[in-house]
């Protein structure tokens, strides 16, 4: 069975070249994986230069790096780890590729503006690495980029910001195509309750970036007219507000921890009923809440501020209606662990990493309702407790979810199997690495060690050491659990088309999937996530197939 | 310019009872292609309203000098600006009408002026920046640093919305003359306008941008 490896459509029309049928390809399947080595390749950037401050702050004082190229350091790696890994990673990789799977459709509504969107983030990713070796080198502002600072440092912050831009574009066009596919190429039938929960996850996150991807566009703009022209909007020597940059920047910034964390919760949702073999407690609660995550988190932004000056009572709305994002939250993890309960769980990688996840977006997720307390984020506002705070979401979750997604569609993708006994240790090296390297953040923020400071008092040495052990041991796990992913695709065995029982329309098409998916295109009158006596329900694979 | 592999594409899904279901063709799909651009449209709408809402919070807490500054703007120039770009919408509005009504040539003419009537627009925006430059009024410059910081953020907003405002209206120019193109080759004809459509839809949101600017820019003074 030939699949869209073999075949492909291109905007250019037929190349004989390998390389130009990959860049040019219009295929979803074939975009997810060019996003998929770009952001991974990203991804392995940013934690070397993670690497390189875990080890620089292992003993006070300096070590490899000076003072400034330091904060060039956590600079770049906000900057790549936010704009260019995680905020494409489970949209642009996972979500292209299994959005028309799951829909059952043949392709996302618009294939072109689908490929034009990687070439704006090849566009824009190029930028910021160009920027590195021009003049005093990559901003030093952090990712945040906040005025006054940024529009008066010697650095590339205008080509850092431009980058950003782009990239912004590129994910706003994502979400553009995402939520005009949702509504209109659902296979017939398949209403908005019959849809698979990781399209629920993707159709909220793709409306935070369309909403809220513009406001922060703009704002870079002004940041880049005031450097370039003096137009001084953030300027205070000409009656201009910082803090009003501020704002615009959280507006877009903090649904965008959302737009992150909501197809996460989607992979959760696929995986937990498909190792349980159990329909999954509370479908339309989850489907729900996602929506309510997308809508609440928009209104929360202030949280970010409570230091900056604000009145009092704006910090306390921001405060309840950040506590109130919760709700939802909570929602999800009772209806996942709700799943579980009395199950027959079955302990493949991916389930593992849910379970991971579960552990550390509990702690993440808790420990940012107690940032979310106005009295106390005063005291740990700035420290560490926020770096450890914000890994613990977004690598404990997103990124953690990203490596499940991996494990857990790598058959479908490649149509080969991983080693499962290796990808295994891999998470427990990653899991305990992780722990080890952040969990002791928590208490020397809550002692008093501000973020983003190149030297600390000898008292934090201990907490630092063992944070250093923890990187270490965490990006052995990385490079392992790549090194049994490649392997796995390279040399593994033969996938069937359905190897975990999964019940959604991508596991009853061949793995790896056709060249437009579906040889017909059925009419879905059914749920997902139907289990009956530990198997699947419904298995109309024979109709998809075109076997007759 | 269909994308499909095979040549048949499967028009209908069957429901257990036998009743056909039309199944969306995703290359040839006019109300998501409309969909997809009232989005698009939605981000600008965004984009825009940051500024509107940051022109406010200035506008809030330096009332008299925006409004002193706002009576020195050329309102006669202004004025003429906003009803050629209501001029214009019509002319883009009945572009499209006629190209529904299948008369293509008169459609033509109609983009045409909807095109020329863009360009009177940018000249006039042309003379009144270079008015503005003349008398040493621009970002950064010593008169302007010199004036109140009112004056300094109300210039500012002015040159950065109505900057944004003409670049969308180059890009639509260009859009047009694209479109324009690809009426002469028939491939926006009667049948397949979705082009022309969405076109007028973004000139409709220029035009809207500009009848919220005007007023804030030019009438505030009076």
């Amino acid at each position: 069975m030939s699949s869209f490896y073999d075949h492909t459509h291109t905007v250019f029309g037929h190349h004989k070249s390998k390389i130009l049928n990959w860049i040019f390809s219009i295929d979803h399947k074939r975009v997810a994986i060019l996003y998929l080595f770009t952001t991974m390749a990203f991804f392995l950037v940013g934690v070397a230069v993670a690497l390189l401050m875990r080890l620089e702050l292992f003993a006070p004082g300096q070590q490899f790096i000076d003072p400034d190229t330091y904060n060039q350091a956590f600079t770049l790696h906000g900057t790549i780890m936010t704009f260019l890994f995680i905020i494409p990673a489970l949209p642009a990789i996972f979500g292209n590729f299994l959005l028309p799977l799951m829909i059952g459709a043949k392709d996302v509504s618009f294939p072109r503006l689908n490929l034009l969107s990687w070439w704006l983030y090849m566009a824009g990713a190029s930028l910021a690495v160009f920027s590195l070796f021009w003049g005093e080198g990559f901003a030093d502002t952090g990712w945040t980029f906040y005025a006054p600072y940024s529009s008066t440092t010697g650095t590339n912050v205008v080509m850092a910001l431009t980058a950003a831009y782009i990239l912004g574009l590129s994910s706003m066009l994502t979400g553009i195509n995402f939520v005009v596919t949702i509504h209109r190429l659902r296979a017939p039938g398949m209403t908005f309750f019959k849809m698979p929960l990781f399209i629920w996850g993707s159709y909220s996150a793709a409306w935070i970036q369309i909403l809220a991807t513009p406001v922060v566009g703009i704002t870079l703009i002004l940041v880049v007219l005031e450097r370039t022209l003096g137009v001084g909007i953030f300027d205070p020597s000409k009656g201009g507000d910082p803090i009003l940059y501020e704002h615009l920047f959280w507006i877009y910034s903090h649904p965008a921890v959302y737009l992150m964390i909501l197809p996460a919760f989607g992979v959760v949702s696929e995986i937990v009923p498909t190792f349980c073999r159990r329909t999954i407690f509370g479908y339309k609660s989850i489907a729900i809440s996602s929506l309510l995550i997308a809508i609440v988190g928009y209104m929360v932004w202030g949280h970010h501020m409570f230091t900056s000056g604000m009145a009092d009572w704006a910090k306390i709305v921001f405060s309840f209606l950040t506590f109130f994002v919760a709700v939802p939250t909570g929602v999800k993890f009772f209806d996942w662990v709700a799943t579980m309960y009395k199950g027959s769980i079955v302990f493949k990688t991916p389930m593992l990493w849910v379970m991971g996840t579960i552990i550390t977006f509990g702690i993440g997720g808790i420990t940012g309702l107690v940032l979310g307390t106005v009295g106390i984020d005063i005291h740990v506002h700035d420290t560490y407790y926020v770096v450890a705070h914000f890994h613990y979401t977004m690598f404990g979750g997103v990124a953690f979810m990203l490596f499940a997604a991996m494990h857990y569609w790598f058959p479908k993708v490649t149509g080969k199997m991983y080693n499962e006994a290796k990808a295994k240790v891999s998470f427990y090296l990653i899991f305990i690495g992780f722990n080890v390297l952040w969990f002791p953040m928590f208490i020397a923020g809550f002692l008093g060690m501000p973020r983003r400071y190149f030297d600390y008092l000898p008292q934090f040495e201990i907490y630092h050491q063992i944070a250093g052990i923890g990187a270490l041991i965490t990006v052995a796990g990385i490079f392992y659990m790549i090194y049994v992913l490649i392997k796995g695709a390279r040399k593994g065995e033969k996938a069937p088309d359905n190897p975990w029982g999964g019940t959604t329309l991508e596991w009853q098409i061949s793995s790896p999937p056709p060249l437009e998916n579906f040889a017909t295109i059925p009419y879905v009158d059914f749920e997902p996530y139907m289990y009956k006596d530990g198997k699947p329900v419904i298995d109309i694979s024979d109709q998809l197939k075109g076997i007759k | 310019m269909s994308v499909h592999g095979s040549t048949e594409v499967q028009k209908y899904a069957y429901d257990k009872n036998g009743k056909p279901h039309e199944i969306v063709d995703f290359a040839d799909d006019y109300i998501g292609a409309k969909l997809g651009f009232w989005l698009f449209l939605f981000t600008e709408v965004m984009l825009f309203s940051v500024l509107f809402i940051t022109y406010m919070f200035y506008l809030y807490n330096h009332q008299a000098d925006f409004i002193e500054q706002s009576g020195g703007m050329n309102i006669l120039l202004g004025g003429i600006n906003t009803v050629l770009l209501l001029l214009s919408a019509y002319f883009m509005g009945m572009s499209l009408v006629s190209m529904k009504q299948n008369n293509v040539s008169k459609s033509k003419l109609y983009l045409i002026l909807t095109i020329v009537s863009a360009i009177i627009f940018l000249t006039i925006k042309y003379f009144e920046w270079a008015h503005e430059f003349h008398i040493g009024i621009y970002p950064n410059s010593e008169k302007l640093l010199a004036m109140s910081q009112g004056a300094n953020l109300f210039f500012g907003l002015y040159f950065t919305m109505t900057g944004l405002h003409a670049i969308h209206i180059i890009l639509g120019i260009g859009v047009m003359l694209w479109v324009f193109t690809k009426m002469r080759n028939n491939s926006i004809n009667s049948k397949h306008y979705i082009v022309l459509e969405n076109t007028a839809l973004y000139w409709d949101l220029v035009h809207l941008v500009w009848v919220f600017l005007f007023p804030l820019v030019y009438i505030i003074g009076l």
